[in-house]
């Protein structure tokens, strides 16, 4: 056993929390406040290679571990969890490429990510399909030496400056997992209609619509893996993203602990700080557990993917619980900053904001306690 | 062109500082380290200098404790292409770091082009190694630059002084330039840069290695203290019109006699 970080994965830490403090934390309440999409971050980002952390050595990338993946993550959530979610979607986006890519088409998805600053998006979710993605409806048919894509997804992050999407469809909706494929649309292609951007709650920096794929034409070889076996690549991008989301809520809830304790010696009622009041001392004290039991969660299931073993557990737990404990500990921070942290002059109130979405995307707290049943009832 | 950075590492400003057991020093069991902020201006300038010149390398030299490198791995991984450490006690006085400075550079058997140094370090403020070392190098050299330009072997550069007003001076090089705040915005280390850094040639001497001897010491340090803690301030009731007179009689009476300000 070892919890220590080594000296490199400090370094690299260290540099991500001076960017998020530096970069991200000055503009993020602007960014919410007139849902501005964080390009000019996203590229400070993409140059300093703290985005596309997933892409291997040998196809350009820095060859990160997953727990060095979930480190980053979190540290940028830190300074902003809606803009850390524009950069953590373009690895969700590759990540089916990673899994699932031939050598050509790593060469050809994959690496140009790490020659220039490209953003990628990831559809899977439809209007009438979210948590049952089984039964998504968008068609992906063979003709000739193309396969051509119809259907509507929904909540498509990143979509409106997308340079390239993998595309969740099926070849027959009746075959349910059996149907599902997948592939890679280059942005800009023929028929590709964006929606409007969703005015949201929180993560309003980042970008999110509908996509309408109208008879859109991609080559036969962008298709990852054979027809009919996407849910598997979807399943496998799932056991290495949820550490990654999970990671996000650990560092919403870290930032809000940071931003309570702060508060918690400089306020003063009767007299006091408000930290010498015991009623503030367990508020802090529950936040701080959650957070180092979040922690605990999000490392293993990323060190999980780094040993090879299966993480489908632990993932779920550190996904549920990491969002879950986000929730509670930033309606704390709110809670104790009192009438000044409803208002948004302080910062708690966005983490709040925040927090809700990571309860929902990429699986639900609800989807997770089924994933956890299924595995702990298979033994 | 060789390019040497001069780099010292220094508590993070939001250090509690207490002085050590025997008063020689501060106590920097558990300190933070980070890189003199000034001197990443250096680093950077000195990275600058570099792309500009094709073939040059940028060194970074550092004299301290081994304990940590933090500030030699953070110049190399923004760029810096090897370092030079030489070992000392972290309360040596400027006379002998600049000694030790020179005689690692000479170590390096590199012909200097340029070096450069932060204006102080935030954390003794002694504002003299730069200049004891263009004495010691027997080079030109100007401190506290916001302005930086060459041409061949000619640097032009800025100097503020009181006022707001700026001075220029032409020097040639091989020349010692001290980096105010304002000459450039240092970039952040990369992450591979980070991940490169660890492969980087990293020479280590001792003091002996580089001619520095015990006699150098000009200043030790003998009793490290915090400063007294200021009593309570007095405050004075003149709500009531009736005694104001008598309130400020006593209030100047104070500032004359206890405070003697007046």
């Amino acid at each position: 056993m070892n919890f220590e970080l080594t000296q490199d994965q400090k370094d690299m830490q260290e540099m991500a929390m001076k960017f998020a403090k530096n970069e991200l934390m000055p503009v993020a309440a602007k960014y919410d406040e007139e849902g501005i999409f964080p390009k000019e971050e996203f590229k400070k980002a993409w140059e300093l290679g703290l985005i596309n952390t997933c892409i291997p050595a040998e196809y350009g990338g820095a060859g990160f571990s997953e727990v060095e993946a979930v480190m980053i993550g979190e540290t940028l959530a830190y300074g902003c969890m809606g803009i850390n979610t524009s950069f953590m979607a373009n690895d969700l986006a590759l990540l089916p490429i990673k899994i699932a890519g031939t050598h050509e088409q790593k060469e050809k998805f994959l690496r140009p990510f790490t020659e220039e600053f490209k953003i990628a998006s990831f559809c899977l979710t439809e209007p009438g399909y979210g948590s049952d993605a089984a039964g998504i409806q968008t068609t992906i048919k063979e003709d000739g030496d193309h396969w051509v894509i119809n259907g509507e997804k929904m909540w498509i992050t990143n979509a409106g400056h997308a340079d390239q999407f993998v595309v969740y469809g099926t070849i027959d909706p009746s075959l349910r997992h059996k149907g599902i494929s997948a592939v890679v649309v280059p942005g800009g292609t023929e028929g590709i209609v964006l929606g409007k951007k969703e005015d949201k709650m929180g993560h309003r920096s980042s970008d999110t619509r509908g996509v309408r794929f109208e008879n859109v034409r991609v080559p036969k070889e962008n298709m990852l893996g054979a027809p009919g076996e996407a849910w598997l690549i979807a399943m496998k991008t799932l056991d290495y993203s949820r550490p990654l989301v999970a990671s996000a809520a650990l560092g919403g809830s870290q930032r809000a602990l940071d931003e309570s304790l702060k508060y918690a010696k400089e306020r003063k009622q009767f007299g006091v700080e408000i930290a010498k009041h015991q009623a503030i001392q367990f508020i802090l004290a529950e936040m701080a557990m959650k957070v180092e039991a979040s922690r605990l969660l999000v490392y293993k299931a990323a060190w999980q993917v780094d040993q090879g073993v299966s993480n489908t557990e632990v993932a779920s737990y550190a996904k549920a619980f990491a969002s879950d404990s986000c929730m509670q500990i930033t309606t704390d921070a709110v809670q104790l900053f009192g009438g000044y942290g409803y208002s948004k002059e302080y910062p708690v109130e966005k983490l709040m904001r925040d927090a809700k979405l990571i309860q929902i995307y990429e699986g639900t707290s609800q989807i997770q306690r089924l994933v956890m049943a299924r595995e702990i009832l298979k033994r | 062109m060789n390019i040497f950075v001069c780099v010292k590492q220094v508590p993070d400003t939001e250090t509690k500082v207490q002085p050590n057991g025997d008063g020689t020093f501060i106590e920097t069991s558990s300190i933070k380290w980070i890189m003199n902020p000034y001197d990443e201006f250096a680093v950077e300038q000195a990275l600058l200098v570099k792309a500009a010149n094709a073939g040059s390398t940028v060194t970074v030299v550092r004299v301290g404790s081994v304990k940590d490198t933090e500030a030699l791995r953070t110049a190399m991984a923004m760029g810096a292409d090897e370092a030079i450490l030489v070992e000392a006690d972290d309360n040596l006085d400027s006379y002998s770091i600049a000694k030790a400075i020179k005689g690692g550079i000479e170590k390096s058997g590199k012909d200097v082009g340029l070096v450069l140094c932060g204006k102080q370090a935030i954390d003794d403020d002694c504002l003299q190694v730069p200049q004891v070392l263009a004495e010691m190098m027997n080079l030109p050299s100007v401190a506290v630059i916001v302005g930086f330009e060459q041409s061949g072997e000619k640097i032009t550069v800025k100097r503020e002084i009181e006022g707001g007003a700026l001075e220029v001076y032409e020097l040639n090089t091989p020349c010692v330039l001290a980096t105010n705040k304002g000459i450039n915005t240092p970039r952040y280390a990369s992450l591979p840069g980070i991940m490169k850094a660890k492969r980087k040639p990293l020479q280590q001497l001792s003091l002996a290695d580089v001619g520095v001897e015990t006699g150098d010491r000009r200043v030790v340090y003998s009793d490290f203290s915090l400063p007294p803690e200021k009593p309570a301030g007095k405050t004075f009731d003149a709500m009531d019109e009736a005694n104001q007179a008598s309130v400020v009689a006593e209030v100047v009476g104070l500032l004359r006699n206890e405070a003697k300000v007046i």
